[in-house]
């Protein structure tokens, strides 16, 4: 197994959080109640702390790829720091969209609150079963991390599933809002199950999860939920749905692009400082 | 009883400093002027949250994104412990915030003004909660009982804040150029604000001091803004930079420093609205509201259903 | 001329001082969010129901009154309990029970209440006095 497959699937899992920490982390100070604006804000904290201990990760294994440090000025479009060596922070603000290897599904907006809560419930659905393989991963740190991890996941699941099933069977202004929420995210799901091509050597080597094979899961507890939401046909005759792609390869919506600029600006412009 | 008489308990008792609770007898000029400093407590926490929310999608690294993170959601926190405590006096949260909304209820003034650079997060850190700590270390012995334990579990949160503000303007002090500059152009912007923050002079009154003699408030405007003019003009010395006041100047026979005098007309220009910030700040806060409201109406719906479904199962 | 000044507190600026925010507009928008449960909040037009919260700090402590809180219904309650009251590892064991379902004693009774205890001091070990040889008492 190579290190490189390792260093590419780390930062996929770390992308994944860090950018829907920065999507949730929007809401802090303008949740609809004070009670859950903090708990939008926990979820957020919890994929942020997620997310730094991949990259530090990330970061461990790329430093050792690059045994021989680059010079310094060298080309930092892949996350290198100042003085050539990685860190988390130079991996999550000095690598520009092309680089990033979030799907798709955590970069779109927040919409209303009905957006938001069923965006989480279709990610953390997935982390959950995602996580419970990871933790029995070749990499101690990966299979470490994924244990901790999923406890966090798990009450993301819970606080969620309840969130999709208040509005789904609240009010009819509730139910609307939640549908079209799903018009808008079912298209991006897809690609969760769809293997990018680090997702498939990491599996090679025993170190990744299949990804392909939590679709059956996913599906089944989004039904679970949905069903108890009232909303039992809502994902019916959504299967052929033409399922966008390309995130997790680079390839985002334009909506990363604006993320980044407003995330990665301070170390752009103060290149190399301490803070 | 007569008014007299549970009037003569209710001054025993604080005289006693034995605190009062929300069932107990008290003067309704008590009730309503707790209410009024505890929901505009409240509602600084909350708008309060705007200004520093402001930085956390640019926050420079990861560690620091994190611990303002945790720092706003405190906030969050502690306006939800300070409305609880208002409502114990008979108000409900909902009022409460819909007169914050009208512009009927205020909150501090220092909010109303623009968090422009990553220094401003810790010049809030250091001078703005660093002024609110010293003022909530003393309500921490006020004598109403729910506002007293809202504030000490609220001290015990803030410890972290202030460091944290000094942290990062000790990150940048030592820093390059820009950096230090950053550093004393956010002390520079947020120093008299915060002195601001503790109200007008004593002198300026002619008033009696309701809210001393009932020990809702236990020091005055003066002795706490000297205090905190104490400590600041020490700190700052550590971070190697400067406050903006000529006149500030140890004095040898007072044992405290001497300061300039505070711009009076801007604070009340402020307060009544004329801030940099406060059409802002209050849009903001609408603007959340407005677009929760079907949200909370869908969660009180589905608990309505799911409780009458329960009863049909029980029956 | 005798100006007569009130002293402001941090935290206590007096409602009459404000002027800047209050327009007709808002107060329009506003009475109508208070008149109109549809926008404001609704049904009842009121906030989500109270709850207090205890918290068992360790196994083996009894559950402590912390606070209170809004939501709409119990496990809504016993969640945002977690999110609001154990972000610093405070708990392991959260109860929540509406406000309403409370009941006080009166402290308009406090004396007829509590002070009856006051003269029984023989419920107390320390009253009584034994001889020093007497051991595992």
């Amino acid at each position: 197994m190579t290190k490189d497959t390792i260093y590419n699937y780390t930062l996929h899992l770390a992308d994944n959080a860090l950018i829907l920490a920065q999507r949730n982390s929007e809401w802090c100070g303008h949740g609809p109640v004070l009670e859950q604006d903090i708990a939008i804000t926990n979820i957020s904290l919890d994929l942020l702390g997620q997310a730094r201990s991949l990259y530090q990760y990330a970061a461990t294994l790329m430093n050792e790829l690059n045994a021989t440090p680059l010079p310094k000025g060298a080309p930092i479009a892949n996350g290198e720091g100042q003085a050539g060596l990685a860190t988390e922070d130079s991996l999550a603000y000095l690598r520009d969209v092309r680089a990033y290897k979030n799907c798709l599904l955590v970069e779109q907006p927040n919409g209303d609150w009905a957006q938001t809560i069923l965006r989480q419930f279709f990610f953390s659905t997935y982390q959950f079963f995602l996580y419970q393989q990871l933790q029995r991963s070749t990499d101690a740190t990966l299979a470490a991390i994924a244990e901790k991890s999923l406890k966090e996941v798990t009450y993301h699941l819970r606080w969620s599933s309840e969130w999709v099933i208040r509005l789904g069977d609240g009010t009819e202004e509730s139910a609307n809002r939640l549908l079209n929420a799903l018009d808008e995210l079912w298209m991006y799901t897809g690609e969760l199950f769809i293997p990018a091509s680090y997702e498939t050597a990491a599996v090679e080597a025993g170190a990744g999860v299949d990804v392909t094979a939590l679709k059956t899961h996913w599906q089944q507890r989004v039904n679970e939920v949905f069903a108890e939401a009232m909303l039992t046909d809502a994902t019916a005759g959504r299967e052929s749905t033409w399922m966008q792609h390309g995130g997790k390869e680079g390839v985002h919506s334009e909506h990363l692009g604006y993320i980044l600029a407003e995330m990665q600006y301070m170390q752009r412009v103060y290149p190399g400082c301490e803070w | 009883m007569s008014v007299q008489e549970l009037e003569k308990i209710f001054l025993s008792k604080i005289d006693q400093e034995i605190k009062i609770e929300p069932k107990d007898w008290m003067p309704d000029a008590y009730r309503k002027t707790l209410i009024r400093q505890i929901s505009q407590h409240a509602h600084s926490e909350i708008v309060g949250m705007l200004p520093e929310g402001n930085w956390i999608s640019r926050a420079p690294s990861l560690k620091r994104k994190a611990i303002l993170l945790a720092k706003v959601q405190d906030e969050a926190g502690h306006g939800l412990y300070l409305y609880s405590a208002a409502e114990t006096l008979g108000t409900t949260r909902e009022q409460t915030i819909l007169d914050l909304h009208s512009g009927k209820a205020k909150y501090s003034s220092i909010f109303n003004y623009p968090t422009l650079t990553w220094g401003d997060i810790g010049a809030i850190g250091w001078l703005v909660d660093g002024a609110a700590i010293l003022n909530q270390v003393m309500l921490c012995r006020t004598s109403y009982g729910p506002y007293a334990r809202a504030m000490v579990r609220i001290c015990k949160e803030e410890s972290f804040h202030q460091r944290q503000g000094f942290d990062i303007l000790m990150a940048l002090s030592k820093g390059t150029a820009e950096q230090r500059t950053m550093c004393q152009d956010a002390i520079n912007r947020w120093w008299w604000p915060s002195l601001m923050m503790f109200g007008p002079h004593d002198s300026e009154s002619t008033h009696s001091e309701q809210s001393t003699q009932w020990k809702i408030k236990r020091m005055s405007n003066d002795v706490l803004r000297q205090k905190f003019v104490d400590m600041i003009a020490e700190q700052v010395k550590v971070l190697n930079m400067s406050l903006p006041d000529p006149q500030l100047k140890w004095n040898e026979q007072t044992n405290h420093y001497d300061f300039g005098e505070i711009d009076w007309t801007e604070f009340w220009n402020v307060v009544k609205g004329n801030g940099p910030c406060n059409k802002q700040r209050l849009d903001a806060r609408r603007k959340a509201w407005d677009e929760g409201a079907w949200v909370r109406d869908a969660a009180r719906a589905h608990a309505a259903k799911r409780k009458q479904r329960q009863e049909k199962q029980i029956a | 001329m005798a100006i007569r000044l009130t002293k402001y507190y941090y935290g206590d600026i007096p409602e009459d001082k404000g002027g800047g925010q209050v327009n007709d507009r808002v107060m329009k928008s506003s009475s109508k969010e208070a008149g109109s449960p549809a926008t404001g909040g609704s049904g009842d037009g009121a906030d989500w129901p109270l709850w207090e919260v205890f918290i068992r700090s360790k196994q083996g402590i009894d559950h402590k009154h912390v606070g209170s809180l809004h939501a709409a219904d119990a496990q809504m309650a016993i969640e945002n309990a977690r999110d609001v009251y154990t972000r610093r590892m405070e708990g392991v064991s959260i109860w929540v029970v509406e406000s309403k379902y409370v009941h006080a004693s009166n402290p308009d009774e406090a004396a007829s209440f509590y002070e009856p205890a006051n003269d029984k001091v023989y419920r107390h070990p320390t009253f009584y006095d034994l001889p020093d040889e007497l051991t595992h008492m």
